[in-house]
């Protein structure tokens, strides 16, 4: 970009035919030729970056957009909705005067470049948007997707995505306490790190992001500004990275979590002293993208000294303070007379900060530099008024050749010994094994008020020491599943993380959402996003838990193959009690375990026909969300009421997946009875949604079985928690060593 | 036998919180009029037979692929003489 002479607005007005680079900043023609009539005038190179970054896919959701306003027109009625989608993240109300905010973001690209800092800013990034409503982070989760589980490649990505998870969120004191790991070749040269965060306040400390008031100062503080991701929004996320030019590779972003927690402190304790009109975190677009929102949710005007920033690197040009994504940075404003109270914090607290500029009576953000206007634009232009499109969408024609190759036509197990055999070698598989060597390496515990975290149906946290009150999270997203039908897939991950929550005895509230998808510009993925988001907020309607925000992630393909639909849900439950939470494992012998849901022939897109045959195809399993509202009502009374205690969701790998989790972890073994009506390999591996299996003590049997039989909730006896073995009457038997050797050794053997 | 020095430091824009902390404290311990500090990491191979054209190609192979992270890093090779690596091998 030209630094001489300085490309000023004036400058800029006077030079019409300067050719800026604008397609080699990501902007499509027509998107520049909407800048310059926004402007009256060619804009500033300045200018040109802060609308090249505002308007990428990344940060103004422009082929989204027009489908995700469904998350809005459906959203059921809530009360317990304190702050709704378009926030840094929705706030809900969890009682007792307490509000939690949480939300799941992708770092997907940055995580292929460079593992470990892409995903340790990952988590940065997420918990400064949790800071940025008030909220004190109290937990982080990690969604993960990697290549096959063999690939060179993953060996490479995953231990340094690992890495950079645990050692952001170690150092930060923040617990780890859910997530998954999936691998799959369609993210070999895609890895989907989806980094999600907890937050809690008091319903009267809610903070939201804008810029009122002339006069009012804006501060800038944490760490200093440098070269760091510079254009890495605009470039990073909204082109495949493949075909960048090594030129056009960004510097990658690195991040510091000990800056992080200072800043953490440093920001709560001027939210405690009501220092704060107005913040703003600085993630994707920097600057330009902090200054242009606060302005914009303000009363619009705001003028801005860059010389001001405090610099790394010297040598920086505006435009690129302008993009940097420099980690670590808040931006807040603050009442003039505030101003040293906030600044006298932050040195308390060894954090830099600034004032950069001011809140004007203007509707126009100005931004100087050496004495010279080079930014004079409507905000709102930048911040909210991008380009939307109604990108084409169309159902691929491959769509119905794959429905139709049914997976429940696949050659089933023969003998009893052909099933056994199958069943051990899906409990070692990559996806259904234990992922105990990747979680141990994350803190679960600090803080001391973890519940339940991995590999629990979902982690739980205590928010209140003296009542016990708890909040629950869990996150689901099966690829595959939605690959097959994005409409049911998307209400599957809804449907699973929902029933997850409740396994532990919390009352569902409210979604957060991360979306992976491929190209917007290719109509068929266009139609897996446009029919998943349809699926979730149709299913979110229906549970009457709403989407309080989330995030899209697209373009995520190697050339042309892009990778399958990935709709990752988090739901968010609270638990009045946490003393009352069901675990996963069994508790004692004798126990008697109860099926509860129906069981059908559902094989397509399993992981039997994965694992067993290397199989996708068919349809997914049905969704009944009438049935999965009835499941987790019956689990939280049974919970609150002590007639279980142990509980589990059946997903992936059936209820013999489920039986051997539970068994493991417990250390006790169980006999199971092939219920009437259905064969051995149904009841083992068939991925019936809605179901769930449970441990009733003998002497709630009769309490448990009534209410169940009252609510009209299927619920079948199929057998007891009992020795060391897993035994499946009349078809085989498994001892725990065995099975513990299987389903514990596949990930150290592959990775370690 | 000879000593060859690969040196690894982070790229100039990248952040370095190592650096940064060193250099925080020194004017609490005192050490006034140091401006920045950034930290590397040194790596002392020493090589079986002459340290030849070919050898050195290797060392920048296993420098580039294994010592050096090069999204975030750039790293140096020089050789040290023989003399030097026995000085500072008494």
């Amino acid at each position: 970009m030209s630094r001489t002479p300085l490309d000023t607005v004036e400058h800029a007005a006077a030079t019409p035919d300067v050719e800026l680079p604008w397609a080699e900043l990501g902007l499509k023609k027509d998107e520049y030729e909407r800048i310059v009539e926004i402007l009256g005038r060619r804009p500033t190179g300045a200018e040109l970056a802060m609308y090249s970054v505002m308007w990428s896919e990344h940060c103004s959701y422009k082929s989204s957009k027009v489908h995700l306003r469904q998350f809005g027109e459906k959203a059921p009625e809530n009360d317990a909705l304190l702050v709704g989608i378009g926030e840094n993240a929705g706030v809900v109300d969890v009682g007792q005067g307490y509000a939690v905010t949480f939300k799941v973001e992708s770092h997907n690209h940055p995580s292929y470049v460079e593992p470990y800092q892409g995903a340790a800013t990952g988590v940065g990034g997420i918990v400064r948007d949790i800071i940025a409503m008030g909220a004190r982070p109290v937990a982080v989760v990690d969604p993960l997707r990697f290549g096959a589980a063999d690939h060179p490649d993953t060996k490479r990505v995953l231990p340094g995505v690992v890495a950079g998870i645990g050692g952001y969120g170690n150092c930060l004191g923040l617990p780890n306490i859910g997530g998954e790991v999936v691998f799959d070749p369609c993210y070999q040269g895609n890895p989907l790190v989806n980094a999600g965060c907890i937050g809690v306040m008091r319903h009267e400390d809610i903070h939201l992001a804008k810029a009122s008031g002339a006069g009012n100062k804006v501060i800038l503080y944490g760490a200093r500004t440098g070269g760091d991701g510079i254009g890495g929004a605009s470039i990073l996320a909204s082109e495949t990275f493949d075909d960048a030019k090594p030129s056009k590779r960004p510097a990658v972003q690195v991040g510091d979590p000990f800056q992080e927690k200072l800043l953490i402190e440093c920001t709560l304790e001027a939210f405690k002293e009501k220092l704060v009109v107005g913040i703003q975190d600085l993630g994707a677009a920097g600057l330009s993208c902090a200054t242009s929102e606060l302005a914009s949710n303000g009363s619009g005007g705001m003028r801005v000294t860059l010389d001001d920033v405090p610099l790394r690197d010297s040598t920086l040009s505006p435009e690129e303070i302008l993009m940097s994504e420099s980690q670590e940075r808040m931006c807040a404003v603050v009442e003039p007379d505030k101003v040293d109270r906030f600044l006298e914090i932050c040195a308390k607290w060894d954090v830099i900060a600034t004032v950069i500029g001011e809140v004007t009576d203007g509707d126009r953000l100005e931004i100087f530099w050496h004495g010279e206007k080079i930014v004079d634009v409507d905000p709102r232009t930048v911040a909210h008024e991008g380009p939307v499109y109604e990108r084409p969408y169309a159902r691929p024609d491959w769509q119905d050749a794959l429905q139709a190759d049914d997976a429940n036509k696949l050659p089933r197990p023969r003998t009893a010994e052909e099933l056994k055999a199958q069943v051990l070698q899906l409990v070692a598989s990559p996806n259904q094994a234990s992922k105990k060597w990747i979680t141990q390496q994350y803190d679960h515990f600090v803080q001391g008020n973890t519940v339940l975290a991995m590999p629990e149906d979902s982690g739980m946290i205590r928010i209140d020491e003296e009542t016990g009150l708890g909040v629950a999270i869990a996150t689901d997203g099966n690829g595959r599943y939605a690959k097959l039908d994005p409409y049911t897939g998307a209400q599957l991950a809804l449907a699973e993380a929902y029933r997850n929550v409740a396994a532990t005895g919390a009352k569902p509230l409210a979604v957060s959402d991360c979306l992976n998808f491929g190209s917007p510009e290719d109509p068929a993925v266009m139609w897996q996003f446009a029919e998943a988001v349809r699926g979730l907020a149709d299913g979110c309607q229906q549970l009457g838990t709403p989407v309080t925000g989330g995030n899209v992630s697209l373009y995520n393909q190697t050339g042309e193959a892009a990778i399958h639909p990935t709709p990752v849900v988090a739901v968010l439950g609270v638990i009045d009690d946490v003393a009352r939470r069901t675990p996963v494992a069994f508790q004692e012998e004798g126990q008697l375990l109860y099926l509860l849901g129906d069981t059908r022939e559902e094989f397509g897109g399993s992981a039997w026909s994965q694992v067993v045959h290397d199989h996708l195809g068919g349809l997914p399993p049905k969704v009944d969300l009438e049935r999965e509202r009835l499941l987790a009502e019956i689990l939280i009374s049974a919970s609150r009421d002590g007639m279980i205690d142990s509980a589990h969701d059946l997903s992936d790998g059936g209820l013999i997946q489920a039986v051997v989790e539970s068994a493991l972890l417990g250390g006790k073994g169980a006999r199971l009875v092939v219920p009437d009506g259905l064969d051995a390999f149904t009841f083992l591996l068939s991925e019936s949604a809605g179901r769930a299996i449970v441990a009733v003590p003998r002497s709630e049997e009769l309490r448990f079985t009534d209410m169940c039989g009252a609510r009209g909730l299927p619920a079948t006896r199929i057998g007891v928690v009992d020795g060391d073995t897993i035994e499946v009457q009349g078809a085989f038997e498994l001892s725990l060593d065995e099975l513990r050797e299987a389903h514990e050794g596949t990930i150290p053997a592959l990775l370690a | 036998m000879a000593r060859v020095v690969v040196d690894v430091m982070l790229k100039p824009e990248i952040l370095d919180p190592q650096g940064q902390a060193v250099q925080r404290a020194l004017p609490r311990l005192g050490f006034d009029g140091i401006s920045d500090v950034r930290q590397g990491k040194r790596f002392e191979l020493e090589v079986d037979g002459p340290v030849d054209e070919a050898a050195l190609a290797r060392i920048h192979d296993l420098a580039e692929s294994f010592l050096a992270n090069t999204v975030i890093e750039d790293f140096t090779v020089k050789v040290e003489s023989g003399d030097v690596a026995a000085e500072a091998a008494k």
